[in-house]
């Protein structure tokens, strides 16, 4: 070991670590209701976000939470709040408010398990809109995502989410949190801070863009195509993955977020077996990264999904691999029983038996 | 059949005349809301407040979904549209980071006391120091006239068509007086609009409300009831007796909570 580098690593639990991310990234507004397990980041923020000149508020409610994240993110603020999938189901109709009125906003889901795949790549809100969210594997690389989604909600002004889990939130490792810097933003000038009112030319954030009498909006149907157009562009711009030992694979591997560690060291092992397999991850759920699965996929025997839910992230892979017809899913639902974590299946000896089951190796 | 027949103007007593005024803050007079609305007198009189306060170019609209929506659309006020019932809770993130404007929601009682009556007994619990404005016309307007959770009792809706049971369709609530019991409001009041004398009572209230907020008091309300004959199935020039009769008798007026007392 090396002393005085300079470099100060904390063990920290990975709750506290995010917590650490969203206030070196300039979070400044959190709210959230306690559920596991969630709860920790909130109690983080709640004892952090004070003294940095920020606001944590007790919401009595997840709509309440979502509500109020929502309006500190209109004043310009960096604003984010966060539950399980089951909170986040009630959070939806302010997702949906958050995109169509171009607000950002950081959500993290410290989700019970990887069942709301779905619930964070289509959503449950009204209207065209969708959700940047990305799915770290480890502790480090939530910490590297928060500070990113800070940057990437601002950017695109939309509500972006991490899903995290268990794992994640609960996992104790060194580490050091220093705030990243990224290329300048655009200023707020949508921001409302009262300032414009009684100047003739008051600011106004509307989901249907109608604008008052000195500065009409372009309306419902304009503004939404434009929004649509965003995403679109989102979709080309913003897609990120991992692949490992894609270039000679036969056997491609697809997983997302912590259950990756798992599928990298089966990878590793059925390699050292001689078997020519990969694995590919999508770091972005959405955008998916379906070029890059096609390319991976190419000339692959077998395309296997490792998902610990009754099979959602498939029908993306489905949809953008090579040959559809080698597409297998030898995940499914897998829940401890608390309920507040994955099960059986997040194995190393459950996962390399399907693998085998599957290829007949 | 009554006949209806052309007047002309308004004949104006001897000594006295007509001032044309349109407060400031209004970017124009032409909202698209029925004859016979108390609603544009009700934000008329928060406009007058606002202007008077020197509120003017620090103050920040939150509001609902309703009819009353459009006196968002027409004022020069800084404005953020939301959710149906979500005003207070939206209100909340905004008045935290902004501590030194002046926040108000706006909202109908179908928002408010219906949908959102969650978020704004809890906003009114933690004392958030905001303006929370109710106009209710104890109708759902904006739909076509529906039973809303302060529907009077025996009122005929679309929705309670021989009018409301309380059997059937449950007991309208008084919002004010739930949020009087909380120790985090530090002013209720309920005015109307239905005369000239309510109109400058409510005048009062809302200077009153705007007045506490600024001075970081605790979380203000005032509700305005307001006619709506269209959503009553009455004609227009009855609204203000008919309010009278039916929602001042039920909820009454004046201030519930003050400080110092009411």
């Amino acid at each position: 070991m090396g002393g005085g580098g300079g470099v100060t690593r904390r063990l920290m639990q990975g709750s506290a670590a995010v917590a650490e991310a969203a206030i070196a990234a300039g979070c400044r507004f959190f709210t959230g209701y306690p559920m596991l397990p969630f709860t920790e980041l909130l109690e983080c923020m709640a004892a952090r976000l004070p003294a940095a000149g920020g606001v944590c508020v007790n919401a009595a409610s997840e709509i309440e939470a979502i509500n109020m994240a929502l309006g500190a993110a209109a004043t310009g603020a960096r604003s984010a709040t966060g539950s399980c999938g089951q909170g986040l189901a009630l959070m939806q109709e302010g997702v949906a408010e958050l995109a169509l009125n171009e607000l950002p906003l950081v959500l993290f889901n410290m989700a019970r398990g990887q069942q709301d795949y779905f619930q964070a790549t289509r959503g449950g809100g009204w209207g065209d809109y969708r959700t940047i969210a990305l799915a770290p594997k480890d502790v480090p690389e939530a910490v590297a995502h928060t500070q990113l989604l800070f940057d990437l909600a601002d950017r695109w002004r939309t509500p972006v989410l991490l899903y995290g889990d268990y794992v994640i939130a609960h996992t104790s490792v060194g580490i050091e949190v220093e705030p990243v810097v990224f290329p300048p933003l655009p200023p707020k000038d949508w921001a409302l801070d009262g300032t414009m009112s009684g100047t003739g030319r008051a600011r106004q954030i509307w989901t249907w863009n109608r604008g008052k009498p000195n500065t009409p909006g372009a309306g419902p149907d304009a503004a939404w195509k434009r929004i649509a157009d965003k995403y679109a562009e989102i979709e080309r711009a913003e897609a990120r993955h991992e692949a490992r030992d894609t270039e000679d694979a036969e056997v491609l591997l697809v997983s997302f977020g912590t259950t990756a560690v798992f599928v990298d060291r089966v990878v590793e092992e059925l390699r050292a077996d001689g078997l020519r397999i990969g694995s590919f991850r999508p770091v972005s759920l959405w955008p998916f990264p379906g070029s890059a699965l096609a390319e991976a996929s190419a000339g692959c025997r077998a395309v296997l999904v490792y998902e610990l839910n009754a099979g959602q992230m498939v029908d993306d892979v489905t949809m953008h691999a090579a040959d559809r017809s080698v597409v297998r899913s030898i995940g499914g639902v897998s829940q401890d029983a608390s309920g507040m974590r994955q099960g059986d299946l997040l194995d190393l000896g459950a996962l390399r038996a399907r693998v085998r089951e599957v290829i007949g190796r | 059949m009554t006949e209806v027949t052309a007047t002309g103007p308004a004949q104006v007593p001897e000594g006295q005349a007509v001032v044309e005024f349109s407060p400031r803050l209004l970017q124009s007079p032409e909202h698209e809301l029925c004859p016979g609305c108390g609603h544009p007198v009700a934000w008329r009189v928060v406009l007058e407040v606002l202007e008077e306060l020197g509120l003017a170019n620090r103050s920040l609209l939150i509001c609902g979904h309703g009819c009353y929506t459009q006196m968002m659309k027409l004022s020069d006020i800084d404005s953020l549209q939301c959710l149906h019932g979500r005003a207070p809770a939206v209100a909340t993130g905004v008045k935290r980071m902004l501590p030194d404007t002046a926040v108000l929601t706006l909202q109908g009682d179908g928002d408010m006391v219906s949908e959102g009556l969650h978020e704004v007994l809890h906003a009114g619990a933690r004392g958030e120091r905001v303006t929370a404005l109710l106009f209710n016309n104890g109708v759902f307007g904006d739909t076509g006239g529906h039973l809303t959770a302060t529907t009077v009792l025996g009122q005929r809706t679309k929705t309670s068509l021989e009018g409301r049971d309380p059997a059937t369709h449950g007991h309208p609530i008084d919002v004010a007086r739930l949020l009087a019991q909380l120790d985090g409001t530090c002013y209720v009041a309920r005015g109307a609009v239905n005369t000239p004398g309510t109109v400058a009572r409510t005048k009062r209230m809302v200077r009153r409300a705007l007045e506490l907020q600024m001075e970081g008091a605790g979380f203000t309300f005032v509700e305005v009831l307001t006619m709506c004959p269209t959503g009553w199935f009455v004609p227009t020039p009855e609204g203000p007796d008919y309010l009278e009769e039916t929602m001042s008798a039920t909820f009454g007026l004046g201030e519930l909570k003050a400080p110092g007392g009411p």
